[in-house]
């Protein structure tokens, strides 16, 4: 087991080293770069420059050096000392910026795979057992909804029937009152009130696509002679499925986090910035749209590398549940 | 179909995966029908496919023809009619003697204002009739650019008359108009986006299916490291580098680059798996052993037999370009206007208080994006189905 664990170790080292080459692209694609246009900004406005400063950052950050050495400069600090660089427009450093809206974020990633799992497990056993009955095919139906509706849409459409129907405005996490309160029970219940519509947002594509895997696993599963004889000797229906089929039909959902998980990251970016949550997508596109690139290069590294742990998470949760994997 | 007699034209290299299966105890034209007609017969079966094939036709042929179709212009603004509602039409009038006469029309509007915020509503006026028509002339555009004409399906009979069926926006212009305009942006960037896919697609898939190795080796970490890095946060940090000086057609190519470029990866899986497969075919090693060069046998050989998967697979992606390019507008990052596609039409929907005042910005453009990416979906998976005609 260990020896599978050190394995899948080793193997994420070339995926994580291509993930930062790429952030680092992103950070060098803009034409220019931030330092320059801040002091455009700064003189514009008859700030007094100071030239020593602006050396130094140029020095710290490497930017007459050409794109290796940069890299290097950049990565290393990551990875040696935990340095992302500074947020030029937040005058912060990165880690800091970032670290606050790291809970929210693998908080809110959490509860809707949680979501995804604690739906679709029960909807996939019913539509395999009941396969082309009333029920199935309404499930089925959902199913295609779900993966057409693109999150944004999805997150606007709440949102709007949420304001519309039940007075209530979303956005955020809690409502204004509760914004610094202490944590109370009044607080929780309204960051439930708030919390229903990103996670059923985030959840909805994941859940549609993992009830049709679970279907046909268990379609396949609940076809072979083993079940038969356990019918055939009488034991109750719910334990015919539930001993035995849904067990090896659930190894693919804990699969499936592998892919399931780049969507839900993918996912919990856009809809934090359209129901505006204080969550890495917000910071992100703001970084963005002002060019703020140590910032944004940072948040694109930090999720990707969020993905790679909960793969790798899913990867030793199969081992453990499937003795073939670890032998191989 | 074309393919059925290449058994018979003789060419040793013409194709030998589509070597029809003759079977017994079938019918008879099932028996001798090629590979192509197979897969048309599996295909046609499929019900809820052929319409959403039949559905996606039709809305390449509205983005064909979107200049004639558009009652309007998409930049025609009239400010005095800011989020004025959607009409509908009506065929009869009724006359004052109490008979119903053929006469199409729409109902006009009636306007309110606000006393303390000022603000402007407009409401449906059912004693207003505004006559449309077919085939009337209307304002004059270029059809494709070049062709001057000013026809359009319907509109309004007298000129100075408004038909806004799905309403009007924030600057009181038509959304039919600017929806019928998107369709023709969004849609194509689904099809040059998948072309581009296809080409790395195919090509890198080959390659890594066909050689194996150290190669394989490299071009499955890079497939590795872009398939499991969230999309959205890449599209976003693609895009945003595009400079805000370039013009709208430089900047429809690069987001088209962008939204492409982590397509393909999906195909060169499904590519390189499959030709794992035939690699060791009975008919690749008879094709190797006359002599074929590798390039031959990959796209000679291989990929021919390869074409209805690769249909199937660009089906299935097409949707999530098409809803890259959507979400990317939406953010404000990607097109911008004056060019109009789904996703800058939902740009203008993006909270809640104008939605609350215009459900109908949301409603149309997100019902365009919904319909298509689920026609999409039901033909892919009606394709992938039918891909294999041998199969069972």
């Amino acid at each position: 087991m260990l020896r599978y664990i050190l394995k899948r170790l080793i193997y994420m080292i070339p995926t994580l080293i291509g993930m930062s080459i790429i952030a680092f692209l992103i950070i060098q694609l803009p034409p220019g770069d931030y330092l320059t246009s801040m002091l455009a900004s700064m003189s514009d406005s008859g700030v007094n420059v100071d030239q020593a400063q602006i050396a130094r950052y140029r020095e710290i950050y490497g930017f007459d050096d050409p794109f290796v050495v940069q890299y290097w400069k950049w990565i290393s600090g990551i990875v040696l000392r935990g340095d992302f660089g500074y947020s030029f427009e937040w005058n912060r450093p990165v880690w800091g910026l970032i670290a606050e809206r790291l809970a929210p974020t693998l908080s809110v990633s959490l509860l809707a795979l949680l979501f995804v799992w604690a739906v679709s497990l029960p909807i996939g056993i019913y539509s395999a057992m009941r396969r082309h009955s009333v029920g199935d095919y309404a499930f089925t139906l959902f199913g295609f909804i779900g993966l057409a509706i693109p999150n944004f849409i999805m997150a606007l459409t709440l949102m709007y029937l949420a304001y519309r129907y039940m007075g209530q405005t979303v956005g955020g996490l809690f409502s204004r009152e509760y914004v610094n309160a202490p944590w109370s029970w009044d607080k929780f219940v309204d960051l439930l009130a708030h919390l229903w519509i990103p996670i059923i947002v985030i959840g909805t594509n994941g859940t549609a696509a993992l009830i049709r895997i679970l279907r046909a696993n268990l379609t396949d599963e609940l076809n072979k002679p083993y079940v038969i004889t356990a019918k055939a000797k009488g034991l109750p229906e719910y334990k015919v499925v539930l001993k035995y089929p849904v067990r090896i039909a659930l190894n693919p959902f804990v699969s499936a986090i592998g892919w399931v998980l780049p969507e839900l990251i993918s996912g919990v970016t856009i809809t934090a910035i359209v129901l505006n949550l204080p969550m890495m997508g917000p910071l992100l596109l703001r970084a963005l749209t002002v060019q703020d690139m140590y910032l944004a290069g940072s948040i694109i590294l930090l999720l990707g590398v969020l993905t790679l742990i909960g793969m790798l998470i899913s990867d030793i949760l199969l081992a453990i549940l499937d003795p073939r994997i670890r032998f191989n | 179909m074309t393919h059925v007699h290449l058994e018979s034209d003789g060419a040793a290299e013409a194709g030998p995966a589509i070597t029809p299966i003759r079977r017994s105890g079938g019918k008879t034209e099932i028996a001798v029908a090629g590979p192509w007609t197979l897969i048309w017969l599996k295909f046609v079966r499929h019900k809820v496919a052929v319409v959403a094939a039949v559905l996606i036709l039709v809305m390449y042929l509205i983005a064909a023809f979107a200049e004639f179709l558009a009652p309007a212009l998409p930049e025609a603004a009239k400010p005095q009619f800011t989020y004025a509602p959607p009409q509908d039409i009506a065929l009869f009038v009724t006359e004052t003697d109490g008979s119903l006469s053929w006469m199409p029309h729409v109902k006009g509007y009636k306007q309110t204002v606000d006393p303390a915020s000022l603000k402007r509503t407009f409401t449906i006026d059912p004693d207003k009739v505004v006559p449309i028509g077919f085939f009337v002339k209307g304002p004059a555009y270029k059809l494709w650019g070049l062709i001057p004409m000013d026809l359009h399906l319907m509109g309004p009979l007298k000129s100075g008359d408004t038909m806004y069926l799905l309403g009007t926006d924030k600057l009181g212009r038509d959304l039919l108009t600017r929806l019928i305009y998107g369709t023709r942006v969004s849609m194509s960037i689904g099809l040059i986006g998948v072309a581009i896919s296809l080409c790395l697609g195919v090509v890198l898939g080959s390659i890594s299916g066909f050689y194996g190795g150290w190669v394989d080796l490299g071009i499955q970490r890079v497939i590795e490291v872009i398939s499991s890095m969230p999309t959205i946060p890449l599209w976003l940090g693609l895009a945003a580098a595009v400079p805000l000086t370039w013009s709208p057609l430089q900047v429809y190519f690069v987001i088209t680059l962008i939204v492409s470029l982590f397509g393909w990866t999906g195909l060169a899986r499904e590519v390189r798996g499959r030709f794992f497969a035939l690699r060791s075919d009975d008919f690749v090693t008879a094709a190797r052993l006359d002599g074929s060069s590798e390039r031959r046998l990959i796209f000679r050989h291989i990929l021919p037999s390869l074409t209805s998967h690769i249909l199937a697979v660009v089906t299935l992606a097409l949707p999530t370009m098409i809803v890259a390019e959507t979400a990317l507008s939406f953010l404000g990052i990607g097109l911008k206007a004056p060019v109009v596609s789904w996703g800058v039409l939902l740009q203008e929907a993006q909270n809640v208080r104008t939605i609350a005042t215009a459900p109908w910005l949301l409603i149309w453009p997100a019902g365009a994006v919904v319909l298509t990416v689920l026609s999409y979906n039901f033909l892919g998976d009606g394709l992938r189905d039918a891909a294999d005609p041998y199969e069972n």
